[in-house]
């Protein structure tokens, strides 16, 4: 019995002492296995007495079974201490940077002209475009500016070939729309128009977009309400917006729409020349001969058409202080609407 | 136009500050760009008069004056040259302020200068902020009241209010014009200009005849004799035209100038000694040449209308006199000119010589062709009162005047077009305040005769902007417009070119928006010379001379801007038209175009900094081609193209076998000549091509497995790996679902002049298993072809 306890003893202590998973398994084998010692022991129990077998052998068993225990015990602890071992050396730095392609971006004027489609779309228009290389007919003539009108003098034209100019504004898409389709019409159209004029404020090349809604019972009060609520989409305020009389050859009545400010709210600032009003779009009822002219039948018909430049509903949203950053494609610019 | 608001007010003078006229203008529609003081802001100067005028003891220049302001004598020492006793000239006392725009206004104190006592100052026109620059003091009238504010004298507290009136409302163009608007506005009459006939004091006529009968309707003439052209121009008018924004020239021009902002008629002088036989006016001859007041001489064109004499042009009719007559210091007779040209014959003309006058800006808009009688008259009035001299008989001739125009208004077209609702009564108010005459008026139309002054009104939409603009426009209520009921279309057959774009920015690419036309040099450059590209006629410069037949210069010269910068690591895109001379066709083709260059990833921690190469943009635009023709069998062939490397160049064809575009490699010597150090990968599509989309068709799904097996070749290097896919494809039967080249291999392992390439094929089928029996057979056709086709061998 002696033997049992001390050899009992001896491997608690080994067990205690390993130091890991397969050490332990080892001592496992070494005392439990099918050679183990206590194997060899309980194989030697016939050795004994028969009434002292039953006892030696219980006493065997149950030094097994503490031995199992104390193996089962060591192992979980070992068990959780690999695992955080292996945690440990395991850790790296979450901040460096991860691993991926930089996105690209959109130029502002894009992503201008897709706010306006979006919000226009979802009123029902659809969105057209035309031919920026145009003939005079369609740039002028048919928008009800004759060859010597004094509103020529204000598209300072680039001609290509007599008779072929580059476009001036996007109102002639309104003409091959309604020339080449039946009204009614709801459409927009942006796009890039060309003007012969370079300094400060003025870029050879710029965005406008034209809208046109041709129908039966449409009113200047319908042109008042779309503005008004474009307007207030695009910008996400409420600010006034007021219609002033104005003059263009294709729209009659026509106006100039200002809206409060939304630098200032209206108190008056530099961007709107302290005068608390942004001249953003020109806009008016489709005059009667461009209806005629483009074969819709104005006893039925009436309709309304504006017109806005995109780069300045771009600076005006997104604070650029200089119209001609949008040609020069400097990145560092263009990352900035990333 | 600049107004002067004292002068307008005497016209009509409304119960509003200038602020409240400045935006009643704006919203009638005559837009108010700014206002501006007349004069300096002063206070304590006043009308005084020089009573006695001493040389200083100690300075040549200086003048010792005794000046009586009204409160007694002052002593004054003053440098004007024109400083003489018994003048009346602006006096400011001791404690006046002038504002000079400095922080400080400048305050008069006593002083000493050079020894002797000044008790305040004799003002300049300068000094009084009433022009520019002066060589002495301000001489006022005789009768100028001593002692009188010279604010209240000079009526200085006045404003010059800027009006930016659009090309419809010539009529406008003048305070009488204005006033008229105001009237409306405020509804308030206007006071009457009362202009009396000038009789003639002598018989002489100058013979008048109109050969272009519709260019100039009507053309009056008159002689005065006897001019003082020593005589100075009052006060009153040099202030009136400074305030409206013309300086004081002569009496004559001045006159002239003052009748034209009153009333807006244009209206010109000649020395009548100059003149000869009779005035004709008629269009220009061939070539005939005529040289302007400005010096300039021009060669006409045959649409220009000129006043001529028997011997020459004498001027360009609306536009500018000629020099050889123009009123000099010598001219004694003078023959006034008071015309109605048509608009039409104006219009554009002076734009055509490169040139804008008063007269022409007022002609081409339009001029009341009633007016011309009056104006001569008002004129001749006000010469006669500064210069003398006798007038003659108005001499007058008429061609095809215009009759008074009669226009209709339906009245039910005001609810429909401005969607208000509006009383008879109303708009018959409106109008009449307009000077519309009612001829007639039923329960469904009104008939009116429109004045001469309002030569814009002509349609039923004219009188329908009326009505808005004087109920005005923000009275109209807002509605929505959407009283539609047709949905917007969005057609699944082509991609929203939003997604493409979006697809490109997820890659990298950021997009940019070039100039559409660009530097010759660097088309050339780019595109090559076998195309010619559309030339404008006038561009901004040489730069900006021709229309880009292509999208890669602007992508390039965007990259070599930015590499400039520091930036080389870059991809970009742009879509847009190109625009190509296809014999008397103009084609303008909307295309997708882009480039990259750089490093393959960012700059990081753990890449290795890898250059990009052709298969990165090639990759690239596949995923973007996957976007709306998912399997449309794109095709990718080695091509030569202009601008691209010859190696490393592919067509893309579209399923039908149409070329959409090329990709590839930057061509070196273009690199070189641009200056650009890393190589750029570009690609340039037609975007129709590309947003091409098909709506997807659903098939069943296999239950039984797939199949796969690995096929390694050795295969002349020469052989496209395009080649080798289209073999295979063509003889792995009809349940072939994937087919990848995973391996291409050259190198020691390998005989050289060949390659290794190993392929993945995939085979199901939709309702059974495929047998290995069937598979061998099929891999044995393939390895059989391309043995036969490309001496291809299985590798070991």
């Amino acid at each position: 019995m002696a033997d049992t306890e001390s050899l009992l003893d001896e491997a608690l202590q080994a067990i205690e002492e390993a130091a890991d998973e397969r050490s332990l398994d080892d001592l496992r084998v070494l005392y439990l296995g099918k050679k183990g010692s206590f194997t060899e022991l309980l194989k030697g129990l016939g050795k004994l007495a028969p009434e002292d077998r039953p006892a030696a052998g219980e006493s065997i068993n149950l030094a097994k079974k503490q031995l199992q225990g104390a193996i089962e015990k060591r192992k979980l602890t070992l068990v959780a201490a690999a695992l955080d071992a292996k945690l440990g050396a395991e850790k790296i730095d979450v901040t460096l940077p991860g691993r991926r392609q930089s996105a690209g971006g959109l130029h502002p004027i894009t992503i201008t002209t897709e706010r306006i489609k979006k919000i226009f779309m979802a009123a029902g228009y659809d969105v057209a475009e035309g031919p920026e290389i145009e003939d005079e007919y369609h740039n002028f003539e048919a928008l009800n500016i004759p060859e010597h009108h004094p509103a020529r003098a204000m598209h300072d034209t680039f001609y290509v070939s007599p008779g072929t100019v580059l476009r001036t504004h996007t109102s002639p898409v309104q003409v091959h729309v309604m020339e080449s389709g039946e009204a009614p019409f709801r459409m927009i159209c942006p796009g890039r128009v060309y003007r012969c004029d370079s300094d400060l404020t003025h870029t050879p090349m710029f965005h406008q977009v034209e809208g046109l809604l041709i129908d039966e019972n449409v009113s200047m009060a319908d042109l008042k309400g779309t503005v008004v609520e474009f307007l207030r989409a695009f910008f996400e305020e409420d600010m006034p917006v007021r219609f002033r009389p104005s003059y263009f050859p294709f729209t009659e009545p026509s106006a100039e729409v200002d809206m409060g400010c939304v630098s200032c709210g209206g108190k008056g600032c530099r961007i709107c020349s302290h005068t608390g009003w942004l001249e953003v779009m020109g806009c008016g009822m489709v005059h009667p001969r461009v209806l005629e002219m483009s074969g819709v039948d104005t006893n039925k018909y009436s309709g309304f058409a504006f017109g806005m430049g995109i780069e300045r509903l771009a600076m005006l949203r997104y604070n650029v202080s200089d119209l001609r950053l949008y040609f020069e494609n400097d990145v560092r610019f263009l990352r900035q609407f990333n | 136009m600049i107004i002067c608001e004292s002068w307008l007010r005497e016209w009509v003078n409304p119960d509003f500050t200038t602020e409240e006229l400045m935006t009643r203008l704006t919203m009638a529609g005559l837009e108010v760009d700014g206002v501006s003081a007349v004069a300096r802001e002063f206070t304590g100067i006043v009308v005084a008069e020089v009573e006695a005028v001493e040389a200083h003891p100690d300075a040549d220049k200086l003048r010792v004056c005794q000046v009586n302001d009204g409160s007694g004598v002052h002593q004054v020492v003053c440098g004007a040259p024109n400083v003489r006793a018994g003048m009346k000239a602006p006096f400011a006392q001791i404690g006046a302020e002038i504002n000079t725009g400095e922080d400080k206004p400048f305050k008069i104190k006593a002083a000493k200068l050079r020894g002797v006592e000044s008790s305040g100052m004799l003002c300049s026109a300068e000094e009084l902020g009433l022009a520019e620059s002066s060589d002495g003091l301000l001489e006022l009238a005789n009768d100028a009241p001593v002692g009188t504010d010279i604010r209240t004298y000079l009526s200085l507290d006045d404003a010059s209010i800027e009006v930016d009136l659009t090309p419809n409302r010539g009529d406008c163009l003048s305070v009488a014009g204005i006033a008229r608007e105001v009237g409306v506005i405020a509804k308030q009459d206007v006071t009457a200009l009362d202009v009396a006939m000038v009789p003639a004091t002598h018989q002489d006529e100058f013979p008048v005849k109109i050969t272009a009968a519709d260019e100039c309707p009507r053309y009056l003439g008159r002689i005065i004799r006897n001019v003082n052209l020593g005589a100075e121009t009052p006060l009153w008018m040099q202030e009136k035209l400074r305030r409206s924004g013309l300086r004081s020239i002569d009496p004559i021009v001045d006159v002239t100038n003052f009748v034209l902002m009153e009333l807006g008629q244009p209206m010109h002088a000649f020395d009548f000694s100059k003149l000869e036989g009779g005035i004709e006016v008629r269009l220009a001859g061939d070539k005939e040449k005529i040289t302007l007041l400005d010096g300039k001489e021009v060669e006409m064109n045959p649409d220009t209308l000129v006043i001529a004499d028997a011997s020459q042009p004498v001027a360009m009719a609306g536009i500018m006199g000629g020099q050889y007559t123009a009123v000099s210091d010598s001219t004694r007779d003078v023959f006034l000119e008071c015309a109605y040209f048509a608009p039409l014959a104006i219009a554009g003309k002076a734009r055509g010589y490169g040139m804008h006058t008063d007269a022409s800006h007022r002609y081409e808009r339009g001029v009341d062709h009633a007016l011309q009688h009056r104006a001569m008259e008002r004129a001749t009035g006000l010469l006669l009162s500064i210069v003398g001299g006798e007038a003659g008989p108005v001499t007058e001739a008429v061609g095809n005047l215009p009759e008074q125009a009669r226009v209709s208004l339906r009245y039910e077209q005001v609810g429909r077009q401005l969607g208000i609702s509006m009383e008879k009564a109303e708009i018959k108010d409106i109008f009449a305040r307009l000077g519309l005459q009612v001829l007639s008026d039923s329960e469904s139309e009104i008939h009116l005769a429109v004045p001469s002054y309002r030569f814009d009104i002509a349609i039923e939409a004219d009188l329908i902007e009326e009505i808005a603009r004087i109920y005005g426009y923000d009275n109209i209520p807002l509605a929505s417009g959407n009283n539609s009921t047709k949905f917007g279309r969005a057609p699944e057959t082509k991609l929203d070119i939003s997604q493409l774009r979006n697809h490109l920015v997820a890659l990298g690419y950021q997009e940019i928006i070039s100039y559409s036309f660009i530097d010759p040099a660097l088309s050339d450059l780019v595109c090559g010379t076998a195309t010619r590209p559309i030339r404008l006629q006038n561009p901004i410069s040489e730069e900006m001379a021709v229309m880009r037949g292509s999208l890669l210069p602007g992508l390039l010269q965007t990259l070599q801007y930015n590499a400039n910068r520091q930036h080389e690591r870059l991809r970009l895109f742009e879509t847009g038209l190109v625009f190509q001379k296809l014999g008397e066709e103009t084609r303008q083709t909307a295309r997708l175009g882009g480039l990259l260059s750089g490093r393959r990833n960012p700059k990081n921690w753990n890449n290795n900094n890898e250059i990009s190469d052709f298969y990165d943009v090639k990759g690239d635009i596949e995923s973007l081609l996957d976007l709306g023709a998912n399997g449309a069998g794109f095709q990718f062939l080695a091509t030569e193209a202009q601008g691209y490397h010859p190696g490393q160049c592919a067509e893309v064809r579209a399923a039908d076998g149409s070329s959409i575009g090329v990709i590839g490699a930057l061509h070196p010597s273009i690199q070189r000549a641009m200056g650009l150090d890393t190589v750029v990968y570009l690609f340039e599509l037609d975007l129709a091509a590309v947003l091409a989309a098909e709506i997807p068709v659903a098939s069943e799904l296999s239950r039984y497995p797939e199949v796969s097996r690995d096929l390694a070749l050795v295969i002349d290097e020469s052989v496209s790996s395009g080649a080798i896919s289209q073999l295979v494809r063509e003889n792995a039967g009809e349940f072939l679902v994937g087919l990848q080249i995973f391996d291409v291999y050259q190198g020691d392992a390998v005989t050289k002049g060949k390659k290794s390439v190993a392929l993945g094929l995939t085979w199901q089928h939709p309702s059974r298993t495929l047998s290995d029996e069937e598979i061998n057979a099929i891999i044995s056709s393939c390895i059989n072809a391309l043995q036969e086709q490309f001496n291809a061998n299985l590798r070991n």
